[in-house]
């Protein structure tokens, strides 16, 4: 197969949240021994790009948006076994570590972020919901993670999002770590009092929002 | 005498209800419901349910659900805490009653939403006493005096030192169920006189799709156990935590809730169960939950129909909204959703007052909710055939341009068919004008003020007061808590 039809295929596979195609397609890629760092850039990747602009648009809703993200990660779940034994790596947009803070079990707007984020080519650890504060420094110690991204959906909880960020400068590791904050009570006020480096109001703002803040240790 | 019709509208037909209910059956037999809660999964078992321990997941056959369908009093009456007013929910009758829980309070002065404190609480619950047309108080508002963990039991006793109202509450951890109880306990003078005799409704959230975490289960559990009516607030979300279509969310709806209802009936036969729920069509561009959305609506009035074949009790979050002030988009939303409600016949109707997405109290939308309220009971009311002949031995004696003004006929029956409207505008042009051009808003807030002017509290013997402040105490304290705030009373 011509390669432009193959990228080309990719990207639609992508933009129709299409997973079996895309993870069809990567296994292609591979056994054609392409290269395939230039198959995620110029074949996926423009498909997760065109994706955003259809939901800023207005086009896409979040169905078609999750879909999307699964898709990516269908074909990632191809291309990074082959990457690993040609001793390759994708290039990471950095590492997050994202879950729901503790005494909150609502993690469907933390779902959507950890998934764009994934999509988006950050390596994500989901920690879930109701995690300890101590759990998500714990994690991002061991993972070397870029991002803390925190979520909280009632204001009894968010107070934790404040709560972390004084735990991380009782521990002297605030200056290690980005951390970001959502969930519906949260807002770019909120994250400036409390001295979080960042607030998006949904999945793909989030995704700029960790592009646009360079990794603290890139 | 016609007798009179009461309206009534029904969105599915009876083949579709029964689909509804038997997929509900099926799903709870082969899918099962996941079960976080060590007892409830315990009387589960023990009534037959086949049970995959490692996995909390239990599958309920219709047999039990059916045995424990006749075991579930159709209908529950509450009392007001004098223990003398009573109101029957059940059958069509409506009680509306504020949304519950909000965390935050829209400050009039402001119009920005901030926490709520003790003050507030007090003028939410004043208010609430005073609006005719709020048959029930609720646990409306949490305080951010006191320390989270204590905060479901410090609404349920503010709530019974100022109103006389039967409460729509619930707990917010396993251990609030205990004093909740004691308080409304001491108000009856013991537990066999609060069974007898339920002065509070306590809500039970399944954690959709099909999950009792162990709060919930619990909370069914002592509910059922102490003879409180338990209101299951099953709650989907389309596209999200529910199937995309109406009818797919309401099987869903049928499995949750009749599976909180087993659990009810295992912990104690014939305890009260309303078949409530808050469930939302989901926003697939906000990943919000918008209350006012007339598919949200829809499936409230169709599983109360549902409720209502399975002869239950029921309740919905209906006639709230989603705006983050008191504008058009408020009255709109609320006004839809008392109509609908009224029309559907939901027994118990929380939502008055509640703005954001049941996040926020607005004490000015609660008296314009309040009116609101007026016009759906009347609504259902219907129309009567007030005498025999209607109409024709009126018009005896007829001279061309005479008007009924005077007639004896208007005065026996004006008063009766018609309400008078205290928010909503009805000046000519120039006397609004003259009367400085006021907004529902400004004449809510005015309503507000001298409600809360004219509010006494309902008197409650001493000995009673110092009971309640005395279980307040001993569940603070752990938390922190030596002191009560100061009430202001």
């Amino acid at each position: 197969m011509i390669k432009e039809t193959l990228y080309a295929d990719m990207q639609k596979a992508i933009v129709d949240g299409d997973g079996a195609a895309a993870g069809r397609l990567a296994a292609e890629a591979a056994k054609s021994g392409l290269d395939l760092l230039e198959v995620i850039e110029k074949g996926y990747v423009p498909g997760l790009a065109k994706v955003g602009e259809l939901w800023e648009q207005g086009e896409y809703f979040l169905p078609e948006l999750i879909s999307s993200a699964e898709a990516m990660k269908a074909a990632m779940a191809v291309l990074e076994p082959e990457l690993r034994s040609a001793r390759l790596k994708a290039r990471t947009a950095g590492k997050a570590v994202i879950g729901t803070v503790e005494g909150d079990i609502h993690d469907i707007g933390k779902n959507l972020v950890a998934s764009m984020l994934q999509a988006g080519g950050f390596e994500v650890f989901d920690l879930g919901a109701d995690v300890k504060l101590e759990k998500f420094i714990e994690q991002a110690e061991a993972v070397g993670a870029d991002f803390i991204c925190l979520s909280a959906l009632l204001t009894t909880t968010m107070a934790n999002q404040r709560r972390l960020i004084e735990l991380l400068k009782q521990k002297d590791l605030r200056a290690k770590y980005r951390v970001l904050v959502g969930g519906a009570p949260a807002s770019q006020k909120w994250a400036e009092e409390i001295g979080a480096d960042g607030y998006a109001e949904n999945a793909v703002a989030a995704v700029k929002l960790a592009k646009s803040l360079n990794p603290v240790r890139s | 005498m016609v007798k009179t019709k009461r309206p009534k509208i029904e969105f599915l037909s009876p083949e579709l209800v029964e689909r509804i209910v038997d997929e509900g059956y099926a799903l709870l037999e082969r899918q099962g419901v996941f079960v976080e809660n060590e007892e409830a999964m315990g009387l589960l078992k023990a009534a037959g349910a086949r049970a995959d321990e490692s996995a909390l997941r239990v599958r309920v056959d219709r047999r039990l659900v059916g045995e424990c369908l006749t075991t579930t009093p159709p209908s529950v009456t509450m009392f007001d805490r004098s223990g003398e007013k009573s109101y029957i929910v059940g059958g069509d009758e409506i009680h509306f009653n504020p949304g519950s829980a909000a965390v935050s309070l829209l400050d009039h002065r402001t119009q920005k939403e901030r926490k709520a404190r003790t003050r507030d609480l007090v003028d939410f619950c004043r208010l609430v006493e005073t609006l005719e047309h709020i048959h029930f108080q609720s646990t409306g508002l949490i305080s951010a005096d006191v320390p989270p963990a204590v905060s479901d039991c410090y609404r349920l006793y503010l709530g019974l030192l100022l109103s006389t109202k039967p409460v729509v509450t619930g707990t917010f951890r396993v251990e609030g169920f205990e004093p909740m109880k004691d308080l409304l306990a001491a108000v009856r003078g013991g537990e066999e006189e609060l069974a007898a005799k339920p002065l509070a409704i306590f809500d039970a959230c399944p954690s959709p799709p099909l999950k009792w975490s162990n709060l919930t289960a619990q909370s069914l559990i002592d509910s059922a156990r102490a003879g409180i009516p338990s209101e299951t607030i099953s709650m989907g979300m389309t596209g999200a935590t529910s199937l995309a279509t109406i009818a797919g969310t309401l099987v869903q709806h049928v499995a949750e809730s009749l599976s909180g209802l087993v659990i009810c009936q295992l912990a104690r036969r014939g305890a009260p169960v309303i078949f409530g729920g808050s469930p939302s069509s989901f926003d697939m561009r906000k990943g919000t939950t918008p209350m006012g959305a007339i598919e949200t609506m829809m499936i409230d009035s169709a599983y109360a129909q549902i409720g209502k074949h399975l002869k239950l009790p029921t309740h919905a979050y209906m006639a709230l909204s989603d705006s983050k002030v008191n504008d058009a988009q408020s009255g709109i939303e609320t006004a839809l959703g008392a109509a609908l409600a009224a029309l559907a016949g939901v027994n118990v109707i929380s939502g008055p007052g509640m703005l954001n997405f049941e996040s926020c109290m607005s004490l000015e939308k609660l008296a314009i909710d309040n009116e609101i309220c007026g016009m759906a009971y009347r609504l259902v009311e219907g129309i009567a055939q007030r005498e025999d002949p209607i109409a024709l031995d009126k018009f005896e004696g007829y001279k061309p341009g005479a008007t009924f003004l005077t007639h004896p006929h208007t005065r026996l029956w004006y008063r009766k068919e018609h309400t008078l409207a205290k928010l909503m505008d009805r000046d000519p042009y120039e006397a609004w004008v003259m009367a400085g051009r006021t907004t529902t808003l400004d004449k809510a807030h005015k309503d507000v003020q001298e409600r809360l002017g004219k509010y006494s509290l309902p008197p409650l013997p001493d000995s009673l007061r110092k009971e309640l402040r005395k279980i307040m105490t001993r569940y603070a304290r752990p938390s922190g808590l030596a002191r009560l705030p100061r009430t202001g009373l």
